[in-house]
């Protein structure tokens, strides 16, 4: 079981106060959606930061989390390499646009103009060519979500969590970032948990859907 | 992370070590005890001296009474002006004014008052003689009053800032506007609904604030020493006398004093605490009486009025303090001074190098040390979560509701013991003990309303934890950080007792030098001394906010 490929979530418990919040078994194969659906305070983004390795310490949680045979449980979330993307973009506003994407790169890159070429292509990559030395607060919706997915990927994660990251957008752009999103992580080939309300979310992800807090 | 939790023990040392062995160092001579001096047998034979000295139950009965007026009073502006104001467009521009009225030391403040106020001052001049018919000034005794009216003024119009900004950071966690409405739709008036709804939740935020204004209006020392009444001069600056007076058995006496001082300040404390209890089971009477007070409009205007007197009394305080640094020939009555000349500068420049270094370099170190003492202890409240805030708050205020003169005593004995008596280390220590608490105060809020995210979407990208927070957090919160230093710098230029009494004469700032210089009563000198020792806060302010600005400068977000 612990030498699947892709992402095993194996007999997750997650409490606060003693009042259990989810429970869950799951796997997640590289490039599919594991789609995690509830209500607001189910505690689904609770799930992600369990996974993430940034829970609050007020839960209690048990179960481990394993990627391609790899514990994660007992690792410090800077060394998980989950990455994730939350309903805002957060760029980190003192940053370039360029920058906020040099931020991401495993440091093992460790020439200065190396660091720079790959952020500038990266961003060329989604259509934001020169857009490099950009102050990311003139940036619309779609091209700061972009810049988002970009600084994710480039950072080389071995999963991805998304905490409703379409919610924010406006309906059309929706549409286009979810495809991208999707579409690049299945070339990546990263097992993706997603957590949403939307429906048209986990239609669009296409993977398993666990739905929870149903009986809260 | 062991740094944290190092860091924290460290500031729980600074803040409390010195006060318990300030305040033992203090007590011994009190009851006798002091072996250098000669002192080996413990006597109550100091109390009975002290309370044998001429006026001494004045000094106490003036002393209390000052502190709880002037307490009172900036409470009672500010609450009104906030029930009657927040949430106005007034209100909002005022928030820009405050920072830098706080960052005014206590001892200009007083100064430029006094330059106003007195009977050969400035608002005087205006209207002699063609309204009074003075050709010299009349012999009024306006500043020094034997009630120290004036210097409750004095403390009333650098209190009111302080007020003001902690009820500032305190407004954002109430429902002010959806409770006004609520209020305003059952008929109540804007103060009383205010008072009725809002005050008691507020007053829980900002008490330990209250209690500071208490504890220092009691035991201060230049502000009296500047305004206050002489004959006789409060409990502190009879202290600071006996203290420093040549004959050194004094010493013993002072310290009963500080001691009296301290049961004074407990006692100004228990009353106020007391009168809370009592202005509580009133308000809740007239309250359950359903009394709406709709015509309120006159008590605003009043309120408003008022803040704006204490912001006019400072601001045209400085603008009389550079006049006077400037100042050629300035007979009583003229309003303005004959000719405008910097022969007083290049006269007294050279004194002034020597205390001018000394107090920037002083507020330079213990403001950075107390910042990074702040970063450590907040950057460990992230790492284990936000426990037990409440005692650490308290702990915060610990130095600014135990009266300064009571442990610093102490403390200087505790210099003279171990041979740091007037060494720099000694000095920026004493400064960090009252540095560290608005620092930590002023850089909390904003360091806790940071939104987190930033942090984690930098650690899933496999960022070690310091690095995200050099790079991330402390660049997005430049500015906040380089606000609570210029709020520590203005601190720590304005401290008086600290610096004269751990200084011991040999190491002088800025604002030692011009409380020394008040009763000589040269205007220029004053003016030269008073003006830098205000200019010093703004300019660090100038730069708090001028370098995010200049850094910032393509970053959308980060402008104001």
């Amino acid at each position: 079981m612990t030498s699947a490929k892709g992402l095993v979530l194996s007999s997750i418990d997650i409490a606060l106060a003693h009042r259990p919040l989810i429970a869950l078994e799951a796997m997640v194969a590289p490039g599919t959606v594991l789609t995690i659906m509830g209500p607001s305070g189910s505690g689904k983004s609770t799930l992600l930061a369990y996974v993430g390795g940034f829970l609050d310490p007020v839960f209690t949680a048990t179960g481990a989390v394993t990627i391609d045979g790899l514990d994660l449980t007992a690792l410090p979330a800077e060394e998980r390499h989950a990455g994730i993307l939350f309903q805002d973009p957060l760029l980190f506003p003192h940053l370039s646009v360029a920058s906020n994407v040099a931020f991401a790169i495993p440091s093992s890159v460790r020439q200065r103009a190396e660091r720079r070429a790959i952020a500038e292509a990266v961003l060329k990559d989604v259509g934001l060519d020169g857009f490099g030395g950009r102050d990311p607060a003139t940036l619309s919706g779609g091209q700061k979500a972009r810049v988002a997915l970009m600084r994710v990927l480039v950072a080389r994660p071995r999963l991805l969590l998304l905490d409703e990251p379409f919610s924010k957008l406006d309906m059309a752009l929706r549409d286009q970032t979810r495809r991208l999103v999707f579409e690049r992580a299945r070339v990546a080939g990263l097992p993706v948990v997603l957590v949403t309300h939307d429906i048209a979310d986990a239609q669009a992800a296409g993977g398993q859907i666990i739905e929870v807090g149903m009986n809260a | 992370m062991l740094l944290p939790r190092i860091i924290r023990g460290l500031t729980f040392v600074i803040l409390v070590v010195p006060l318990v062995c300030g305040l033992v160092g203090t007590a011994l001579p009190a009851f006798g005890y002091l072996p250098t001096l000669g002192g080996d047998h413990l006597t109550l034979h100091f109390f009975a001296d002290l309370f044998a000295r001429p006026g001494i139950g004045r000094s106490i009965l003036l002393t209390f009474a000052t502190a709880f007026m002037t307490t009172a009073l900036s409470f009672l502006v500010v609450i009104v002006f906030v029930a009657g104001w927040a949430g106005t467009h007034a209100f909002a521009r005022l928030q820009h004014l405050v920072s830098p009225l706080l960052a005014l030391p206590h001892a200009a403040a007083a100064f430029g008052l006094a330059f106003l106020i007195a009977p050969s001052g400035f608002l005087l001049r205006l209207v002699s003689p063609w309204l009074t018919g003075f050709d010299r000034p009349p012999g009024w005794l306006i500043v020094h009053d034997p009630l120290g009216l004036a210097m409750v003024t004095g403390l009333v119009v650098k209190e009111v800032p302080f007020l003001l900004l902690v009820t500032f950071a305190a407004l954002p966690q109430l429902r002010l506007e959806q409770t006004r409405r609520l209020a305003a739709s059952f008929g109540y008036g804007r103060i009383a609904g205010f008072s009725y709804l809002l005050a008691p939740p507020l007053y829980g935020q900002i008490r330990l604030a209250v209690y500071a204004v208490l504890a220092y209006a009691s035991s201060v020392v230049d502000v009296s020493a500047i305004l206050g009444p002489t004959l006789p001069a409060t409990l502190p600056v009879r202290l600071l006398q006996w203290m420093n007076d040549p004959d050194l058995a004094l010493r013993f006496v002072a310290s009963a004093g500080a001691l009296v001082q301290l049961v004074l300040t407990l006692s100004a404390l228990a009353l106020w605490w007391a009168a809370e209890c009592g202005v509580g089971r009133l308000a809740r009477f007239v309250c359950a009486g359903g009394a709406r007070f709709r015509r309120d409009a006159w008590l605003r205007s009043l309120s408003l009025g008022l803040v704006t007197l204490s912001a006019f009394f400072i601001f045209a305080g400085m603008a009389i303090l550079a006049l006077w640094s400037v100042a050629g020939l300035w007979q009583f009555p003229n309003a303005l001074p004959n000719e405008l000349t910097m022969r007083n500068w290049a006269r007294h420049l050279p004194q002034i190098t020597t205390p001018l270094i000394t107090t920037v370099y002083v507020a330079l170190i213990s403001t950075t040390l107390a910042v990074l003492l702040t970063l450590g202890c907040l950057e460990r409240e992230v790492v284990w979560g936000r426990r037990a805030g409440h005692m650490v708050l308290t702990l915060i205020y610990l130095p600014l509701i135990v009266p300064q003169i009571s442990f610093i005593f102490g403390l200087q004995v505790l210099t003279i013991i171990t041979g740091t008596e007037a060494s720099l280390v000694a000095l920026v220590l004493v400064h960090l003990i009252f540095v560290l608490p608005y620092v930590f105060l002023s850089l909390s809020d904003p360091w806790r309303a940071y939104d987190r995210r930033y942090e984690l979407i930098a650690a899933a990208l496999g960022v070690p934890r310091w690095r995200v927070l050099m790079r991330v957090r402390l660049p997005m919160l430049l500015r906040a950080i380089l606000t609570a230093a210029a709020v520590g710098f203005a601190v720590s230029v304005g401290q008086y007792l600290p610096t004269v009494l751990i200084g011991a004469g040999r190491l002088t700032t800025i604002t030692t030098e011009a409380v020394a210089l008040a009763s000589g009563g040269d205007g220029r000198v004053i003016g030269i001394y008073a003006f830098l020792q205000a200019l010093l806060p703004f300019l660090g302010f100038a730069i708090a906010s001028l370098a995010p600005a200049l850094l910032f400068r393509h970053r959308g977000a980060l402008r104001v």
